[in-house]
């Protein structure tokens, strides 16, 4: 019954690929402007064009197009850009370090951030600090992502660096390989700022949770039979107010690739979120489909893996059906 | 919402009904005034309605501060409203919130941008709630495979990164307010959609919709006369929320050069004008005033979203 779930959630994640690469399909090959003129500019000649459109297979039926389009991506080839002529999964191949990096730190920060303050809020809900973490949770949710990098860069940054006191670097990517604090260190401000939404979604989700999962009898037993306060909480609680979050986890993600656009752009690092902005500002298509398609690839998987720990952690799924 | 305020009434006067000592006499009130009395007792969503009034004000009054100040929203005042370097002028008597970088008006600016958002905000939010809804009726009412397809499309539309779907049509057909309205719609709908569908589908089972059926109603009046007024507490805190989300969504598209196409002003776009050259570090106020307002638009829409929920839902205040 478990696999029977998977494999439900798998054809699922089939399915949301096989939309995506519809939508982008037919945005950009039905919709006006003319990909040959693209490439080869304003000034070629109309013989020039026809050899292009030739090339690419523009002349053929639509479903013979969209037919290679996807044979194409199966293989892995997401074409050429118009720009720089360079293959696209070369392009992104080079982006997907920041932007994991960038996901992969943000992730770590708003789990460290939110849950702790949902746990402390649901503890002794009503108290000061109950209060204090709500309010944090609002204004987190409230803040728009690229207000927030603004600031921050202006505060942390841009301030102290005047005053003498170089706190962070403004801009920039340091490959983890090259130096693991260097690019810590140029990707703290990204990191908190991409983190803030989620860690206060989070911080609302587990302090509902907790409340109602510290409700429940088998609490009051744990509570009775003498188990430490800490215990109660961490061991008893928390394990049974884990799935919802986790599946809270898997809609994020794909929040957050939104966010990691903003966030890019603000700081100015070079991932894939800069290229989709970069990319549309071009009208280089073939790299617009090759991001949207590697990014719902992306989210799809994430996905795929939070379905998957649902499944492991919920016995009803794991064991019945 | 009727067995909600009856339930409610006995509890609030009980203690003061000491016939010896006071007289009292018991006002039967509506569902509607009782929350509005738990509202008015709640002071974040009196400062979140006071902040979404002063927005309303502003956008409402910005041909007036033109007129007053002599600014219009897209003039640019290359002498008065640029330093001998070319700066922008920091906020003062002339230019009460400063100029950009263009010399123009940030006040002028800043309150035309906030019938930007507004509009946009509150019209997104409308449409998508309404398809949302009608979506959700349908699925839950119908079921079987009506419910089944419907529900797919709804995880469908919730498991696409939309801001990079919305980035892919933009670049396609160019922006437009018009097309980000119809982005935010098309992508904000579904989580609301699944809560309808979730509400109707229980609603359904319920014995006063069983017995409108045995009258002989038909689905649409049922819909209509039944499950609809027992929606609405969802919908109206739902619809609430959704605004703030909306909000952010087309001033990041404006950020990014995909929303409100310049020189038009919105809050959006007159962040992305500080961020080009980082010309906020010598002028932080082109950040901090359309920030501020961005934030306390959001800020304010989702504290009285969740006022309300608190209002309407005496017993998540009492479990929360």
């Amino acid at each position: 019954m478990f696999w029977m779930y998977l494999l439900k959630r798998l054809g699922f994640a089939v399915l949301v690929l096989f939309v995506l690469s519809l939508f982008v399909f037919a945005l950009f090959y039905i919709a006006p402007g003319d990909p040959a003129r693209a490439i080869a500019g304003d000034k070629a000649t109309a013989e020039v064009l026809a050899q292009i459109r030739q090339n690419l297979g523009l002349d053929e039926p639509i479903t013979v197009q969209y037919g290679r389009f996807i044979s194409n991506l199966l293989h892995g080839d997401l074409g050429f850009s118009y720009r720089s002529q360079l293959p696209v999964t070369e392009i992104i191949a080079d982006r997907i370090p920041v932007t994991v990096s960038l996901v992969f730190g943000a992730v770590i920060l708003w789990l460290a951030i939110g849950l702790p303050i949902g746990i402390a809020s649901a503890r002794h809900p009503g108290s000061f600090r109950d209060r204090a973490g709500q309010a944090f949770a609002v204004v987190g949710i409230s803040f728009p992502t690229f207000v927030l990098g603004m600031m921050s860069l202006y505060l942390l940054y841009f301030i102290p660096t005047r005053a003498g006191v170089a706190l962070f670097p403004a801009s920039g990517f340091v490959p983890l390989a090259e130096s693991p604090a260097q690019w810590a260190w140029h990707l703290m401000l990204p990191w908190l700022t991409l983190a803030l939404v989620s860690a206060a979604i989070y911080a609302r989700l587990s302090r509902a949770q907790m409340l109602e999962v510290l409700g429940e009898d088998y609490i009051r037993t744990a509570r009775a039979k003498g188990l430490s306060e800490r215990r109660v909480v961490y061991r008893h609680a928390l394990r049974s107010a884990m799935p919802p979050l986790v599946t809270q986890l898997g809609t994020d993600i794909g929040l957050m690739l939104g966010g990691v656009i903003v966030v890019e752009t603000v700081f100015g690092l070079p991932g894939m979120g800069r290229l989709a902005v970069t990319s549309v500002a071009d009208q280089d298509r073939p790299v617009i489909i090759g991001v949207v398609l590697i990014g719902g690839l992306f989210v799809v998987v994430v996905n795929m893996i939070v379905d998957g720990l649902y499944a492991l952690m919920d016995s009803r799924i794991r064991t019945a059906g | 919402m009727s067995t909600l305020s009856t339930k409610r009434v006995p509890n609030r006067t009980a203690p003061t009904l000491h016939p010896a000592t006071r007289t009292m006499s018991v006002v039967q009130r509506g569902s509607t005034s009782l929350t509005m009395r738990r509202l008015a007792r709640d002071p974040a969503s009196i400062a979140a309605a006071v902040g979404i009034l002063l927005i309303i004000v502003l956008a409402l009054a910005a041909p007036l501060i033109a007129q007053l100040t002599g600014h219009g929203p897209n003039e640019q005042f290359r002498d008065i409203g640029l330093s001998p370097e070319g700066l922008p002028i920091a906020p003062g008597a002339t230019f009460l919130l400063g100029t950009d970088q263009l010399g123009r008006d940030v006040l002028v600016r800043l309150a035309f941008g906030a019938r930007i958002s507004l509009v946009v905000g509150v019209a997104a939010s409308l449409a998508a709630a309404l398809v949302g809804v009608l979506v959700g009726i349908t699925a839950g009412y119908f079921g079987g495979r009506v419910d089944t397809v419907l529900s797919r499309v709804m995880d469908l539309v919730m498991s696409i990164p939309f801001l990079l779907a919305a980035i892919a049509l933009v670049s396609v057909a160019g922006p437009s307010i018009a097309l980000s309205t119809a982005v935010i719609v098309f992508f904000t709908w579904a989580p609301l959609g699944r809560v309808i569908r979730g509400q109707t589908l229980a609603l359904r089972r319920r014995e006063f919709v069983e017995a409108a059926r045995s009258l002989g109603a038909g689905p649409l009046s049922i819909i209509g006369r039944d499950i609809l007024p027992n929606l609405m507490v969802p919908i109206l805190i739902y619809t609430t929320l959704m605004v703030p989300g909306a909000i952010v969504f087309e001033a990041t598209l404006s950020f990014l050069g995909m929303g409100v196409v310049p020189p038009t002003a919105s809050w959006g776009g007159m962040l992305a004008e500080a961020a080009n050259n980082s010309i906020y570090l010598v002028a932080p106020w082109l950040v901090l005033i359309p920030g501020m307002a961005l934030l306390i638009a959001t800020l304010a829409f989702n504290t009285l979203g969740d006022g309300l929920r608190d209002a309407l839902d005496p017993r998540a205040t009492r479990k929360a």
